[in-house]
């Protein structure tokens, strides 16, 4: 008897163990196939002219130069805003506040801010920066938009960065003469930044391929050229992607995968910089 | 010099300050600003008509319950894909798979949760939505069903990577007094693992539905956008709108100011309180678990 | 001799209840090595903390009395604290070399100081990896992490980094508790050299090296200090039965 559960007890365990990894197995699997199908079909879209030229023909030929552009503005937009106040609160967080109910809030406020939906913020974007601050359907007010929703991103990944970050380092510097700033500056944020870095990049790879918020806020249906200023509308790969796969009817279907592909790229490219930079620093850490 | 370096640090220590209350003030201000363009729908639209069955501004019907229930359905469709799937992956992951096998994975899962939801939205009209017509024999490929199919694809890395961290913190003297008493590593995973982090993974759950109800893009694409009431299990296969794909869809159309843009808000509003809701519960269930086991080290 | 150091009447407890000092009076002299010992949370390790004002960090709950350096009471809130900190260097127990190279972890407070002459540098990383007794064994790789150093060198290079400020007191809290024996003794042999030049506070990890090393030593027992007295008489014949009881190993 008892030898009989024991063999069921492991008949169990092999068929749980089973069951558990093709469960993975099925929810991996799409990932990869999902990638690789959009590489595949994509890739004989891919031509130097489609990657540097105009749309034309309503969208239907040409390139798509103008969408990788504002992608790249928006990016960039998004950075200069969102970086340097993501790294400055985290640090406040990881080095500053004690607990008290006025930090517990910021971090309630920030997990909040983790969750607001998407579409959300291009309303909240619309409301504040295209028409209260009058900044028009604008890059600025897109990236504006994009940094806040960035922001939880940033924060949470640079301040484990910083916290991870042995504490005898902070006390050792203090007691060598070093101010609280001196200490962060020389120590804490120099040997934080890989993973400040890849929280950095992570964050802004979800604002590169996120459409929603720059709906409203600055994204441009197609333009003849390329924005001048802060204040110009600009395309971009999502919204461009969204455009032509479900408004212009008789897209070719050849462009819709290519567009595809290069925002998949452009996004991939950060992802594995990310993952490279951390696993890097992970193998050099001296602690 | 001594004295330049204190301005400098007092300077830099109050931009620093400042920047950690900023999330606080931008929570506020979202707040602030979708009550403003959002509230006044409330006295320019009769509630009567609020609760109707029928949204259709154009004729000025604001009901805005097919589109709550549009939301809630391919909600319940993509938690009902993403949970098992994802804590499957999360228990397998943390505690079945070699070193090498997680190494792989993980960057893999938090690829997926970088995917552009457009991109996946593309592939829901090009390659999901047409299959899915042929292999269930409906009428349109583009249902709420499909929504659920690729909404859970995005829900999953954020329950995997919740559910993961939870699994992971379960003490390993846990699973060693298991296996001392002679669990199969099987049972030790049901019956001590997943209990001990259950706070963690009921965290995971609500962090991934949250994350579901919000998306925008992709139930934008493949869920045929028909504002009708879906009830029954069966409207899990026709066409549905959210209250996320409404806003995206007719923000761009509507004159500001109108009733139509001050509905839209509204919506945005039902949608704040709603991911705001799901957000305090998820981490004061965190904020509990966190103290429990502070009390049981201590 | 004289007094370097006058502690008075100080009392201090920590906002989570830990470890405190009760009233504790005491004259600390001049280039001599000053052992606080006595069993763990008698609150020998709180009382260097304060010498430095390290006990900015933590949570206070209270404190009152007053030290005195050279005469200045440096518990006034309008104490330049950088500044009594490079007056005042310490080495920890465990040994922590910042995540750079010898010569950086040597350089590093200097720096913060405004240091930045080359010369000066280097002459002081010779200096003082000389004095701590380090310098033959890492002349040759000043450029490497210091973290590659074994235990004992590592903690010698964190004495030097110390040494490098031309601080006046040293504090050293337990700096030997994870040493071998070998090394142990270098860093003993040292404090032997460096007191002719500073004033040492040392917290001993063991009751021998307490009378190994004491000029003076000072016993405490939960936060009060019991006896305190020359090195010499305190080991042999101390007047207090639980210093007695301790020395002797009947607890702790």
């Amino acid at each position: 008897m008892m030898k009989l559960l024991a063999r069921n007890r492991h008949a169990v365990q092999r068929i749980g163990y089973s069951f558990i990894t093709l469960m993975a197995v099925v929810t991996v699997l799409p990932i990869v196939g999902t990638v690789l199908f959009i590489l595949f079909k994509g890739g004989s879209a891919i031509s130097w002219e489609f990657l540097t030229s105009f749309p034309h023909d309503g969208m239907r030929a040409g390139g798509i130069l103008p969408a990788i552009i504002g992608t790249l503005y928006l990016t960039i937009g998004t950075a200069i805003f969102s970086v340097p106040l993501g790294i400055a609160a985290a640090i406040y967080l990881s080095e500053y506040a004690k607990d008290t109910p006025l930090t517990r809030t910021i971090r309630l406020a920030i997990i909040n801010l983790a969750g607001i939906p998407s579409v959300v913020y291009g309303l909240f974007g619309l409301g504040l920066f295209v028409l209260f601050l009058q900044f028009g359907t604008s890059i600025l007010a897109a990236s504006l938009t994009l940094s806040i929703m960035t922001l939880p991103v940033i924060i949470s990944t640079a301040e484990e960065a910083l916290r991870s970050v042995p504490q005898q380092f902070r006390t050792v510097s203090i007691s060598l003469g070093a101010t609280r700033w001196q200490t962060i500056q020389r120590i804490v944020l120099k040997e934080a930044l890989p993973g400040i870095l890849t929280g950095v990049i992570l964050g802004l790879e979800r604002a590169a391929g996120e459409t929603a918020p720059i709906l409203f806020t600055g994204a441009a249906f197609f333009l003849p050229r390329l924005p001048q200023s802060p204040f110009d509308a600009t395309m971009a790969l999502p919204y461009h992607l969204f455009v032509i796969s479900t408004q212009v009817p008789e897209m070719p279907i050849q462009i819709q995968y290519g567009t595809a592909l290069v925002l998949l790229v452009f996004v991939l490219t950060m992802n594995i910089i990310a993952t490279v930079i951390r696993s890097r620093a992970r193998a050099k850490r001296q602690w | 010099m001594e004295k330049s370096l204190n301005w400098r640090e007092f300077i830099i220590t109050r931009a620093i300050k400042a920047s950690g209350y900023s999330a606080i003030v931008f929570v506020l201000l979202i707040f602030f600003f979708l009550m403003r363009e959002g509230l006044p729908a409330l006295s320019e639209v009769d509630a009567s008509s609020l609760l109707s069955l029928r949204w259709y501004p154009i004729e000025n019907y604001f009901g805005i319950l097919p589109l709550i229930t549009g939301s809630l359905i391919v909600t319940l469709g993509a938690a009902l894909i993403a949970v098992p799937f994802g804590i499957g992956t999360a228990v397998y992951i943390s505690e079945i798979a070699p070193r090498w096998m997680r190494e792989i994975l993980k960057p893999l899962v938090e690829l997926l949760g970088g995917l552009p939801s457009v991109v996946l939205g593309f592939l829901g009209i090009l390659v999901v939505s047409p299959n899915l017509r042929i292999l269930l024999d409906l009428p349109t490929g583009l249902t709420a069903f499909t929504g659920s199919l690729l909404l859970g694809g995005i829900a999953v890395p954020t329950v995997v990577s919740v559910a993961e961290d939870a699994l992971d913190a379960v003490p390993r003297s846990y699973r060693e007094g298991a296996w001392a008493l002679g669990a199969t590593p099987w049972q030790t995973i049901w019956r001590v693992t997943l209990p001990a982090a259950k706070s963690g993974v009921l965290t995971a759950i609500m962090l991934g539905v949250g994350r579901a109800i919000g998306e925008t893009m992709t139930v934008m694409m493949v869920t045929g956008n028909a504002p009708v009431l879906a009830l029954k299990l069966n409207s899990l296969f026709s066409p549905v709108r959210t209250m996320t794909a409404t806003i995206a869809a007719e923000m761009g159309e509507v004159a500001n100011g109108s009733v139509h843009y001050h509905t839209l808000f509204l919506i945005g509003i039902i949608l704040f309180l709603i991911s705001l809701t799901v957000n305090v519960i998820a981490s004061s269930v965190v904020f509990r678990a966190k103290k429990r086991a502070e009390r049981i080290l201590s | 001799m004289t007094d370097k150091i006058i502690i008075d009447n100080l009392s201090l407890q920590y906002a989570d209840g830990a470890e405190s000092l009760r009233g504790i009076s005491m004259g600390i002299r001049q280039n001599a090595v000053t052992v606080l010992f006595g069993p763990a949370g008698g609150g020998k390790s709180t009382l260097l903390r304060c010498l430095n004002r390290l006990n900015d960090l933590t949570d206070i709950k209270t404190s009152s009395g007053r030290i005195l350096i050279d005469g200045k009471n440096i518990l006034d809130p309008k104490t330049d604290v950088i500044a009594l900190r490079r007056k005042v260097g310490m080495v920890f127990a465990r040994p922590v070399p910042l995540p750079m190279s010898i010569r950086e972890n040597i350089t590093y407070g200097m720096e913060l100081a405004g240091e930045k002459r080359r010369s000066k540098l280097d002459e002081a990383v010779e200096r003082s990896l000389k004095l701590a007794a380090i310098w033959d064994e890492v002349k040759d790789r000043l450029n490497d992490p210091a973290i590659a150093l074994s235990g004992g060198q590592q903690q010698r290079v964190c004495l030097a980094r110390v040494l490098a400020l031309q601080p006046e007191i040293i504090l050293l809290d337990e700096p030997t508790s994870g040493l071998d024996p070998i090394s142990t003794g270098k860093v003993e042999f040292a404090l032997l050299e460096l007191k002719k030049l500073y004033t040492i506070i040392l917290v001993p990890h063991s009751v021998q090296q307490a009378a190994r090393t004491a000029d003076h030593a000072a016993f405490f027992l939960q936060g009060e200090l019991i006896e305190y007295d020359e090195g010499k008489k305190m080991f042999t014949t101390p007047k207090e039965k639980k210093t007695e009881d301790y020395i002797m190993g009947r607890f702790g």
